[in-house]
């Protein structure tokens, strides 16, 4: 097959060496590796290379343990003449790394890009590649200084026409040296001469790019005051490098958990706390006198406090008056806005918990789709080899820790390749689902019996009511619960023992889905109790204070026995640890975690009855905080399992929305629309649902007249009535249907294009292998030839060997 | 706070401002961290930028470095010439590429070439033997190790040329979500 190769003159060997790299030459240097090559060939200042390995006969080596795997694997590329190695080091994709003009050109691609689609987001996660495009931009293959400060130039102008932020995130994205990114900056930022019309256009566009700047600089000293606001950095980067990310990402969960209870504090505050505060109702009774028990219980002389339900007022605040009251003056200030209570409570609760929704639901799918994507299953070597090593990690021990994980780590996964074939007996499979029903089935019998303890010590005390003298015995019903909550997970890990499962990262999901049933239906059971039995038994009182005291109480008890867990769990664990001479014990993420979210449900659910629980629950974590911290960094050891940091974090924050946020949404809607408010205390009184406060408000407006008539009328068609909820439905259902279409036709194309990534490579392969064979058959016939010369005319042996 | 300081003119702290991923505040505790490592070299006075250079022993002893195994190829990743030896600016860069806030891509760039011991735009079998014995401290046996290694490169070479180029690098960053969290130095 007559195969014509034409190979172009590089420009480089022309001052040097021959214009064709194939002739031969008595100066040519023989070069074994792309390595050598290529510190030839780059044009960078004299470069010490001090500390680089020794030259590498690893490539060679390499070639030969790889080869055996492909048809048409390249040979060793110490095989190839030097000729060749030269082509081949002047090969586009060499050029990465090596060549700013390459990034050069690559950016300004990008930004060209990016200022055509003007309202395009920036290029998160877009995974571009850094092979310059040739097609798009005719890149010669050296980089003369000439061309780079072509392409320089090009850049810097499509830079000047990004707005500022879009600027901003581009130049701090650039894989350049810090040096290049403060030239390109100060090219940029020199505002564009004799481009502009002069004149008013242009002290416009002078007074936009100032205002701009201005801009840019409140948001930069804005985000400076929010870091400086950020807490425990110090604490965080210690523990961080104690026990690296997997530990971390608890601590961050509990700052996440801060950041939401703040979001729903402040319009609480804003709208309920403040408000009743400034226009205080008159006292429902005598005050009884402040005694240490109300920290606790909650009751005495928090009652009739802004902290409670009861406290807050059903009509309408700052009122100006009518008439004379009792033959009085109205005050003279009667200008003010009136404030009508009841539906200020509904209308804060409701929005807070919308926020709150909308905030949760957000954050779990951007986790999501930081931490899932496709195929993410597939390549655990590469993953491990270059993303395991965990940088934060400034500990001796603990980076000896980690080199002793990632080993286990390596050999687990080299085991379980070789071990693919070996299949269990159908005994042993039998034997091992068996005992895993077994262990299931005692563990759901534990739920069970906890829930049947909880419901029979409930009706108990419904049946013999608390005495107002006995305040204490109100502990009794929280004090179970968190005793059950704390000695069932122990039971729990002791029955996991039994079943030995081959995946670290399924015993923790197994483990935290026990845990979580066991809280969920214990605080189902509660919510029963209170909005079924309690409502009905307390018939006289003010049912809802009573709840919101429940929730206070199970708050702080559960506070006070996450403190009792930690000593006892982790300092007294220690302690017997040391005596037996074993290490120390590890720090249970799986459990603390759901702790935490075992207590922001409960803050949820006592929003409705104790708008001041927020405030409570932010106490506790921060409390909490400290107390783990210290707790951990005296106590525990890194855990020796690997841990992925960033699916774990998603399973966290999907628990807090999907048990956790809607069952409280689920208690909250309920208690809102079927439940009777008690007629004693609070915004609702003498209505039958809380949710008639607004159709009351509703009605009012309909009579006032039409020019509010749209709100009556959205209302009705739009909230009252069924039909528009089923058309939702059946959009969203749409909606995620065609979404589920569009990953499959991604997955795919991306199928298509890993082939086509192969079948690019066995080209190249071939093409090598090719100019390889040219270039020595060139070789020899000049060898050949030479020989003739040197050795005086030979026989027609000779002649014909050449 | 900015204006009692007079280590940098007001400009330098804004141009570092801009091209890194840290406020102002965060580049004068950085300054004073470099300052630290060597304090009869480093001058307190930036102004007319003078081109100090921090030796990589120096840098090595750092206590956020002191004990990552790839502390040495770090170093010569960001550094000018390759040696270790750090200026201000190539400080700042490195850590602003392992700081919490870079983006994926920008952390996958500097990964390839930090996993690239030969500096050859590639990384080959033996730039992957010599991850993996950093990786384990030399703890694993040399058949394991290279058997590690062809792992590697099937799961990750897309071109099947027995190397892995920053495409095939950057795919496979792609799909590891930790990596974020992992390629990240606190300081």
């Amino acid at each position: 097959m007559a195969f014509v190769l034409h190979v172009p003159q590089a420009p480089e060997d022309q001052g040097s060496r021959e214009p064709s790299p194939c002739e031969e030459s008595e100066e040519s240097e023989l070069h074994f590796s792309f390595h050598q090559l290529i510190q030839e060939q780059s044009r960078g200042p004299g470069e010490d290379r001090l500390e680089l390995p020794p030259r590498a006969p690893g490539p060679g080596a390499a070639g030969a343990a790889a080869s055996h795997h492909q048809a048409l694997q390249a040979p060793e590329p110490a095989a190839h003449s030097p000729a060749t190695l030269r082509i081949l080091a002047s090969m586009p994709s060499r050029t990465i790394g090596r060549s700013r003009g390459a990034i050069i050109s690559q950016f300004y691609n990008r930004t060209v890009r990016l200022r055509r689609r003007d309202s395009r987001p920036a290029l998160r996660g877009l995974g571009r590649s850094a092979r310059p495009s040739l097609r798009l931009y005719d890149l010669e293959l050296d980089a003369t200084a000439l061309a780079e400060e072509e392409k320089r130039v090009l850049l810097v102008k499509e830079l000047q026409g990004l707005p500022l932020a879009q600027r901003g995130h581009m130049l701090r994205g650039m894989p350049l040296s810090l040096a290049e990114k403060r030239c390109l900056r100060e090219e940029t930022r020199a505002p564009r001469r004799s481009r502009g019309r002069p004149g008013p256009l242009a002290c416009c566009s002078r007074l936009r790019y100032a205002c701009a700047l201005a801009l840019h600089d409140l948001g930069l000293a804005l985000l400076a005051g929010l870091q400086a606001l950020a807490p425990w950095h110090y604490a965080l980067k210690r523990i961080g490098g104690q026990f690296g990310s997997s530990v971390l990402s608890y601590f961050l969960f509990l700052k996440t958990l801060l950041a939401f209870n703040v979001l729903l504090l402040l319009p609480l505050l804003a709208f309920l706390v403040g408000v009743q505060t400034a226009f205080p109702p008159a006292p429902r009774g005598p005050r009884p006198a402040f005694t240490g028990l109300e920290l606790l219980t909650g009751g005495g002389c928090f009652t009739d406090t802004v902290m409670y339900y009861g406290h807050y007022s059903n009509g309408t605040l700052n009122q100006p008056c009518a008439g004379p009251p009792d033959g009085g003056q109205c005050a003279p200030e009667a200008a003010s806005l009136p404030y009508n209570m009841p539906l200020a409570y509904l209308f804060t609760t409701g929005t807070a918990f919308f926020i709150t929704c909308l905030t949760l639901v957000y954050s779990m799918s951007h986790s999501f789709g930081e931490s899932y994507r496709v195929g993410s299953t597939l390549g655990a070597h590469a993953i491990t080899v270059f993303c395991s090593w965990d940088h934060k990690v400034t500990q001796k021990w603990a980076s000896r820790l980690q080199h002793d994980n990632i080993r286990t780590q390596l050999k687990e996964l080299l085991a379980e390749w070789q071990l693919q074939g070996g299949r269990q007996s159908l005994c042993g499979r039998l034997r091992r689902a068996a005992l895993l029903a077994l262990v299931w089935l005692l563990c759901l019998g534990i739920t069970l019996g906890c829930t049947v303890a909880v419901y029979t010590f409930s009706e108990h005390l419904i049946e013999s009511p608390v005495r107002a003298d006995r305040e204490a015995a109100l502990l009794a019903l929280p004090l179970v619960v968190c005793l059950l909550n704390l000695g069932a997970p122990y039971l729990f890990r002791g029955l996991a023992a039994l079943e030995r499962h081959d995946s670290p990262v399924l015993e923790v999901y197994v483990a935290v889905c026990r845990n979580l049933i066991l809280k969920m239906v214990t605080l189902g059971i509660l919510c029963y109790h209170w909005l079924g039995r309690r409502v009905a038994t307390l018939q006289g009182q003010c049912w809802e204070d009573f709840v919101g005291q429940e929730l206070y109480r199970l708050t702080v008890l559960d506070f006070l026995f996450a403190l009792l867990d930690t000593l006892c769990g982790e300092l007294g664990w220690r302690l017997i640890s040391e005596r037996l001479g074993r290490g120390k014990p590890e720090f249970d993420i799986a459990r603390n975690v759901l702790e935490l979210i075992h207590g922001q449900t409960l803050a949820w659910l006592g929003v409705l009855f104790s708008p001041l629980l927020p405030a409570v629950q932010m106490v506790k974590l921060l409390l909490l905080f400290y107390v783990k911290k210290t707790s951990l960094l005296a106590n525990c050891q890194a855990p020796r399992r690997p841990w992925l940091a960033s699916h774990m974090s998603t399973v966290f924050i999907s628990l807090l929305c999907f048990p956790s946020f809607l069952g409280a949404a689920i208690f909250l809607c309920y208690a809102v629309w079927q439940v009777k408010p008690s007629s004693l205390c609070g915004p609702f009184r003498g209505l039958d649902s809380m949710y008639e406060a607004g159709k009351v408000w509703v009605r009012r407006l309909e009579r006032a007249g039409p020019r509010v008539s749209w709100l009556p009328w959205v209302h009705r068609y739009l909230v009252e009535n069924t039909f528009p909820v089923y058309l939702l439905s059946a959009l969203l259902l749409a909606i995620i249907y065609l979404n589920i279409q569009v990953v499959k036709g991604q997955r795919e194309v991306i199928s298509l294009l890993k082939e086509q990534i192969s079948n690019e490579g066995e080209d190249k392969i071939f093409l090598i292998n090719k100019l390889h064979s040219v270039c020595e058959r060139k070789e020899r016939s000049g060898a050949g030839r030479t020989q003739e010369v040197a050795v005086p005319p030979a026989g027609p042996a000779d002649h014909r060997e050449a | 706070m900015g204006n009692k300081q007079t280590v940098f003119t007001h400009e330098q702290l804004e141009e570092y401002q801009d091209c890194t991923f840290f406020t102002r505040k965060e580049i004068m505790r950085l300054f004073y961290r470099y300052q630290d490592l060597a304090p009869q070299l480093v001058p307190l006075d930036y102004t007319s930028c003078p081109d100090v250079k921090v030796p990589y022993e120096l840098i090595g002893t750092m206590p956020e470095l002191k004990d990552n195994p790839f502390r040495q190829r770090i170093a010569q990743v960001f550094s000018e010439d390759g040696d270790g030896h750090m200026t201000l600016d190539n400080f700042l860069d490195m850590f602003s590429v392992m700081s919490e806030m870079a983006p994926r891509d920008l952390k996958a760039y500097y990964a390839f070439k930090i996993y690239d011991f030969n500096n050859d735009d590639y990384i080959c079998m033996w730039d992957l033997e010599q991850t993996v014995t950093k990786l384990t401290r030399g703890e694993l046996s040399a058949e394991e190790v290279s058997l590690v290694c062809e792992k590697v490169l099937d799961e990750a070479d897309g071109d099947h040329d027995g190397r892995l180029s920053l495409e095939d690098f950057q795919n496979m960053i792609l799909r590891a979500p930790d990596f974020l969290s992992t390629f990240h130095i606190r300081i």
